[in-house]
């Protein structure tokens, strides 16, 4: 493959738009200039990127990452975890707000935003704390945050749920006024104090405390109701249980406003890796069992589940090689988010690659109102693409991730296709499988 | 097996090694010379992260009645209460030339990390890890046992052995489920269900919310601790109920058969889980469990530091 | 789990027990007859030497070193006409190669209940080889009494000593080469006496 990041013309012969029949994708001044049959396509001091056999998906959206800066800069930056979304398809990711200080200020957010525009690896939409320091107690400055540049969307205190009933109904009328809408972590706190690991037959021989499924699905069937008692918009951030799918399933055919998702790793991994008390499974909320896998899976090709959302959290090696009970929880998932759903859902027959693209991109773009993101590959829209050898598999190498951080509990797990380059639009973010 | 983290871990053959040595050394301990020059120049640290003077000076006098070298590492005034991280401490010990580590910490599977994390290189050997194990313990509960009603050898085929009290919490009810269940006899946890872990009826044993029923076909009564501050968490709603309904008094010892033997890990809580009565009637091995203790881990630190459970090494040989 | 296997000798590489091998190098170096007239001679010298029974004590080393001071405190009895205290002392916690072979289960250590202080201990194995077990029987005795003498006495004594230790009651001396492994059997273990060299280790 030959290409010059120079260039603002770019075509990508022979790529497969969403899996199907290649074409040539021309990718000029940002936008999709058109998508002509296969070999035909020639301008004037274009690069030719040879996509022969590659999968052309919109640029992925993350609904749910960790950055850690400011605060943790240690454990990631925005300009590494950007890097890790660029090289892992993204072309925008929402950065949640459990920074230090707490983003929950138009400052903080547009501190946020500036930081990643300077990065340029990808779009960050900083995401709003619902409470003030996250505290569960006082409603933060959300139109503030939504009128700063900015522009947030999404509002959430995840880490923490926003447990306290009357609170939630007011956050979830108030971003009424800019279309704002909650990203609930659903996680009833009494129900899991000192929790470390999914409650089951598990946890009782490991002696660990159980986090019991009720506890999540506890607080998404009073959101539910509460978003459909006030008419509001909810998201559901990372269900991990088969229960909460149903009361999800049955809210949605009641017309309920919501959407939800999953993150990769409770597509594919599951509760027995606590048996190694290896930190690097810890992660919040748990691994559950495997008929919880399978339910989730079953879910995000039904669209119960709207989004794959990655909850990538970046954790120096010090707050993960430890004691379990003492290690924090999280992973590692930009990188990794597009080869798991290639596995736990095409590979399975679960999705085709457009129900990739529209579990990855469209409907998270839709849900965190971001405008210029996940649009068809069709001619006059943002120039936001991926391309994907889905062909190849690969062991994952923690050394050789961009992140800050290691804690990635694939380490060693060979998974199936590579992204090979990644445009925003219109600008390689990723050329040849490395930043360009 | 080059470190004993859980009960689990023991073949019937192996617990059996551990028993029939343990045995052995009991009788060398009758002597008026009780040390033993097997393990002269080894060393094992005792890793405390937890208080428990009566674990760690029976693991401390077992290593010593062998000749170990004995260094006791403890959590509290060390650097471990400045922050030190438990791989630094684990690497510090291994600098000094550990050959065994007892660990003992509050937190589940700390022993298991330590022993997959290649951070030490000697045996590692479970002194009780938060709420998971504590397989010396049941070893030395087997030991007893057998003791008194199987005249101190074979297997416990057929015995009923009922475990009474905060199950959801302990170390001691999980490993003696597992080496009991190995040693073929017949356990059934006692307890109110908010003391049973979710998924108890997938272990080797039977589960009861009837004290009264068990009892009289119980050949062992093993109670555990009730820490009083499960009350303030609603785990039951007063000392006073707890000990109406799942406390051993002498009326109710009276259900158990004469052979019947009454055994608590300790420390006792005298008059809630067990009357005084009970504690101190001939049916009590609490005593004689703390002695048991001593040869059994004598036992386990020769077996383990002699490489007895090893294959490779004596394919080397 | 590994235990050595109770056939094995311990004196010689630990390997399977031979009691059925027809191999034709395996040869027999003591019948049952032969043993029985040694043991007797053995348990005459003991008592020339000793100057009678009286405050002798026999300690047979386990496993097959039992049986054989069993054995002589019998004929010793019947010379004299009254009970020769008779136990086993075993040497597994004070051997000096814990870091080169696998720990085995611990033999029983009987001691009788007249004690060994002040008494004449006739310590009883089946083969002297390096010396070691009889060392570490030397320091085991320390840890139990304080003895008036100690004596050894051996079925075989097969040489290369890698200490300075000798016996002084030894049925037959069987000079052996270190390719060879002697193997005692006897009726208590094997059902049948006899003393057998056959080539060392192999996978048979």
């Amino acid at each position: 493959m030959s290409a010059s990041a120079n260039s603002s013309t770019f075509i990508l012969r022979g790529a497969r738009p969403y899996g199907g029949d290649p074409v040539d994708l021309v990718l000029r001044d940002g936008a999709v200039a058109e998508a002509a049959a296969a070999g035909t396509a020639s301008a004037a001091g274009a690069t030719v990127v040879d996509a022969d056999g590659l999968v052309a998906l919109p640029g992925l959206v993350d609904l749910h990452t960790h950055l850690r800066e400011p605060g943790r800069e240690d454990a990631e930056t925005v300009e590494t975890g950007t890097q890790a979304a660029a090289l892992g398809g993204f072309t925008a990711v929402h950065a949640m707000a459990n920074t230090d200080p707490v983003a929950d200020t138009a400052g903080v957010v547009e501190q946020v935003w500036r930081l990643g525009r300077e990065a340029g690896h990808c779009d960050v939409a900083p995401v709003g704390a619902v409470t003030v320091g996250l505290g569960g107690e006082r409603l933060a400055e959300l139109g503030a945050m939504a009128d700063s540049a900015a522009r947030v969307r999404v509002f959430s205190d995840d880490g923490k749920c926003v447990s306290d009933a009357v609170l939630m109904r007011r956050a979830l009328e108030y971003v009424k006024a800019f279309d704002g809408v909650i990203a609930q972590h659903a996680q009833e706190p009494r129900l899991t104090e000192g929790a470390q690991m999914n409650e089951g037959a598990l946890s009782g021989v490991l002696g660990l405390r159980g986090w019991p499924s009720v506890a999540e699905e506890a607080v998404i069937a009073r959101d539910v109701l509460l978003a459909q008692h006030v008419g509001s918009r909810l998201h559901v951030c990372h269900v991990s249980t088969k229960g909460s799918v149903e009361i999800l399933r049955l809210a949605k055919e009641r017309g309920i406003d919501v959407t939800a998702e999953v993150t990769p790793h409770h597509l594919l991994l599951d509760e027995s890796l606590a048996a190694s008390y290896d930190p690097v499974y810890k992660v919040n909320p748990p691994l559950r069992g495997k008929d919880d896998v399978q339910a989730l899976r079953q879910a995000v090709a039904d669209g119960v589940i709207d989004a794959v959302a990655t909850d990538h959290a970046p954790h120096a090696a010090e707050d993960k090689e430890g004691e379990w009970a003492n290690a924090l929880p999280g992973m590692l998932g930009l990188e990794t988010a597009l080869a798991i759903a290639q596995e736990a859902l095409v590979e399975t027959g679960l999705l085709d690659w457009a129900g990739v693209a529209d579990r990855l991109s469209t409907r998270p773009a839709r849900i965190g109102r971001l405008a210029g993101h996940g649009r068809p590959l069709r001619a006059g829209e943002p120039a936001n693409v991926v391309l994907v050898d889905p062909a190849v598999r690969r062991a994952v190498d923690p050394g050789a991730l961009a992140s800050r951080s290691r804690n990635t509990p694939y380490a060693g797990r060979t998974l199936p296709g590579r992204v090979v380059a990644t445009f925003l639009r219109g600008r390689p973010t990723v050329l040849d499988g490395a930043l360009a | 097996m080059r470190h004993l983290v859980s009960a689990g871990d023991l073949s019937r053959d192996e617990a059996l090694l551990v028993l029939d040595t343990a045995h052995e050394m009991a009788g060398l301990q009758q002597r008026e010379i009780k040390k033993l020059p097997t393990l002269r120049g080894r060393t094992v640290v005792n890793l405390f992260y937890e208080d428990s003077t009566r674990t760690r000076i029976s693991f401390e006098a077992a290593a010593k009645r062998l000749s170990a070298d004995v260094i006791n590492f403890s959590a509290k005034g060390s650097s471990v209460s400045k922050g030190e991280s438990f791989k630094d401490t684990a690497l510090t010990l291994q600098a000094m030339g550990a050959d065994a580590v007892v660990v003992r910490h509050s937190a589940s599977g700390a022993a298991q990390r330590l022993a997959a994390s290649g951070w030490v290189g000697g045996s590692v050997v479970n002194a009780g890890d938060g709420t998971h194990e504590h397989p010396t313990q049941a070893l030395l509960d087997a030991y007893t046992m057998r003791r008194r009603l199987n005249a101190g050898t074979g297997d416990l085929a057929g015995r009923r052995v009922a475990i009474v009290g905060d199950v959801l919490h302990s170390r001691v009810a999980r490993s003696n489920v597992l080496l009991l269940a190995t040693l073929g006899a017949d356990v059934t946890l006692v307890a109110p269900p908010t003391l049973l872990p979710i998924g108890v009826e997938s272990w080797p044993c039977a589960v009861s919310y009837d004290l009264d029923a068990v009892l009289p076909k119980a050949d062992v009564v093993m109670l555990l601790r009730v820490q009083r501050e499960r009350m303030s968490e609603a785990y039951f709603p007063s000392a006073r109920e707890y000990t109406r309904r799942y406390g051993l008094d002498a009326t109710r010892a009276a259900a158990l058969q004469d052979s019947a033997i009454v055994m608590h890990p300790g420390p006792m809580n005298r008059g809630v889980e067990i009357a005084a009565e009970v504690a101190d009637s001939e049916r009590s091995t609490i005593v004689e469990q703390v002695a048991n203790g001593v040869s059994v881990r004598m036992a386990v630190l020769y077996l383990l530091l002699g490489g007895a459970f090893d294959t490779s090494k004596e394919q080397q040989r | 789990m590994t235990t050595v296997p109770s056939a094995g000798r311990r004196d010689v590489e630990p390997g399977p027990a031979a009691a059925e091998d027809r191999d034709a190098d395996v040869r027999t170096v003591l019948t049952a007859a032969e043993i029985d007239r040694s043991l007797s001679r053995i348990a005459h010298e003991v008592l020339e030497r000793g100057k009678g029974g009286d405050d002798l004590v026999l300690l047979g080393i386990p496993t097959r070193g039992v049986a054989l001071a069993r054995r002589l405190a019998q004929r010793i009895a019947s010379f004299e006409g009254s009970p020769v205290p008779v136990g086993s002392l075993d040497v597994t916690m004070y051997r000096d190669d814990l870091r080169l072979r696998p720990a085995r289960a611990l033999e029983r250590t009987e001691i009788p209940a007249s004690g060994v202080d002040g008494k004449l201990v006739v310590l009883v194995d089946d083969v002297l080889f390096s010396g070691r077990t009889v060392r570490a029987a030397l320091t085991a005795l320390d840890d139990v009494g304080r003895p008036r003498a100690v004596q050894l006495a051996v079925l075989v004594d097969r040489g290369h000593r890698e200490l300075p230790i000798r016996a002084d009651y030894v049925g037959k001396n069987i000079p052996t080469s270190l390719r060879e492994n002697v193997l005692v059997q006897l009726a208590e273990h094997d059902g049948a006496d006899a003393v057998l060299l056959r080539p060392a280790g192999g996978a048979r």
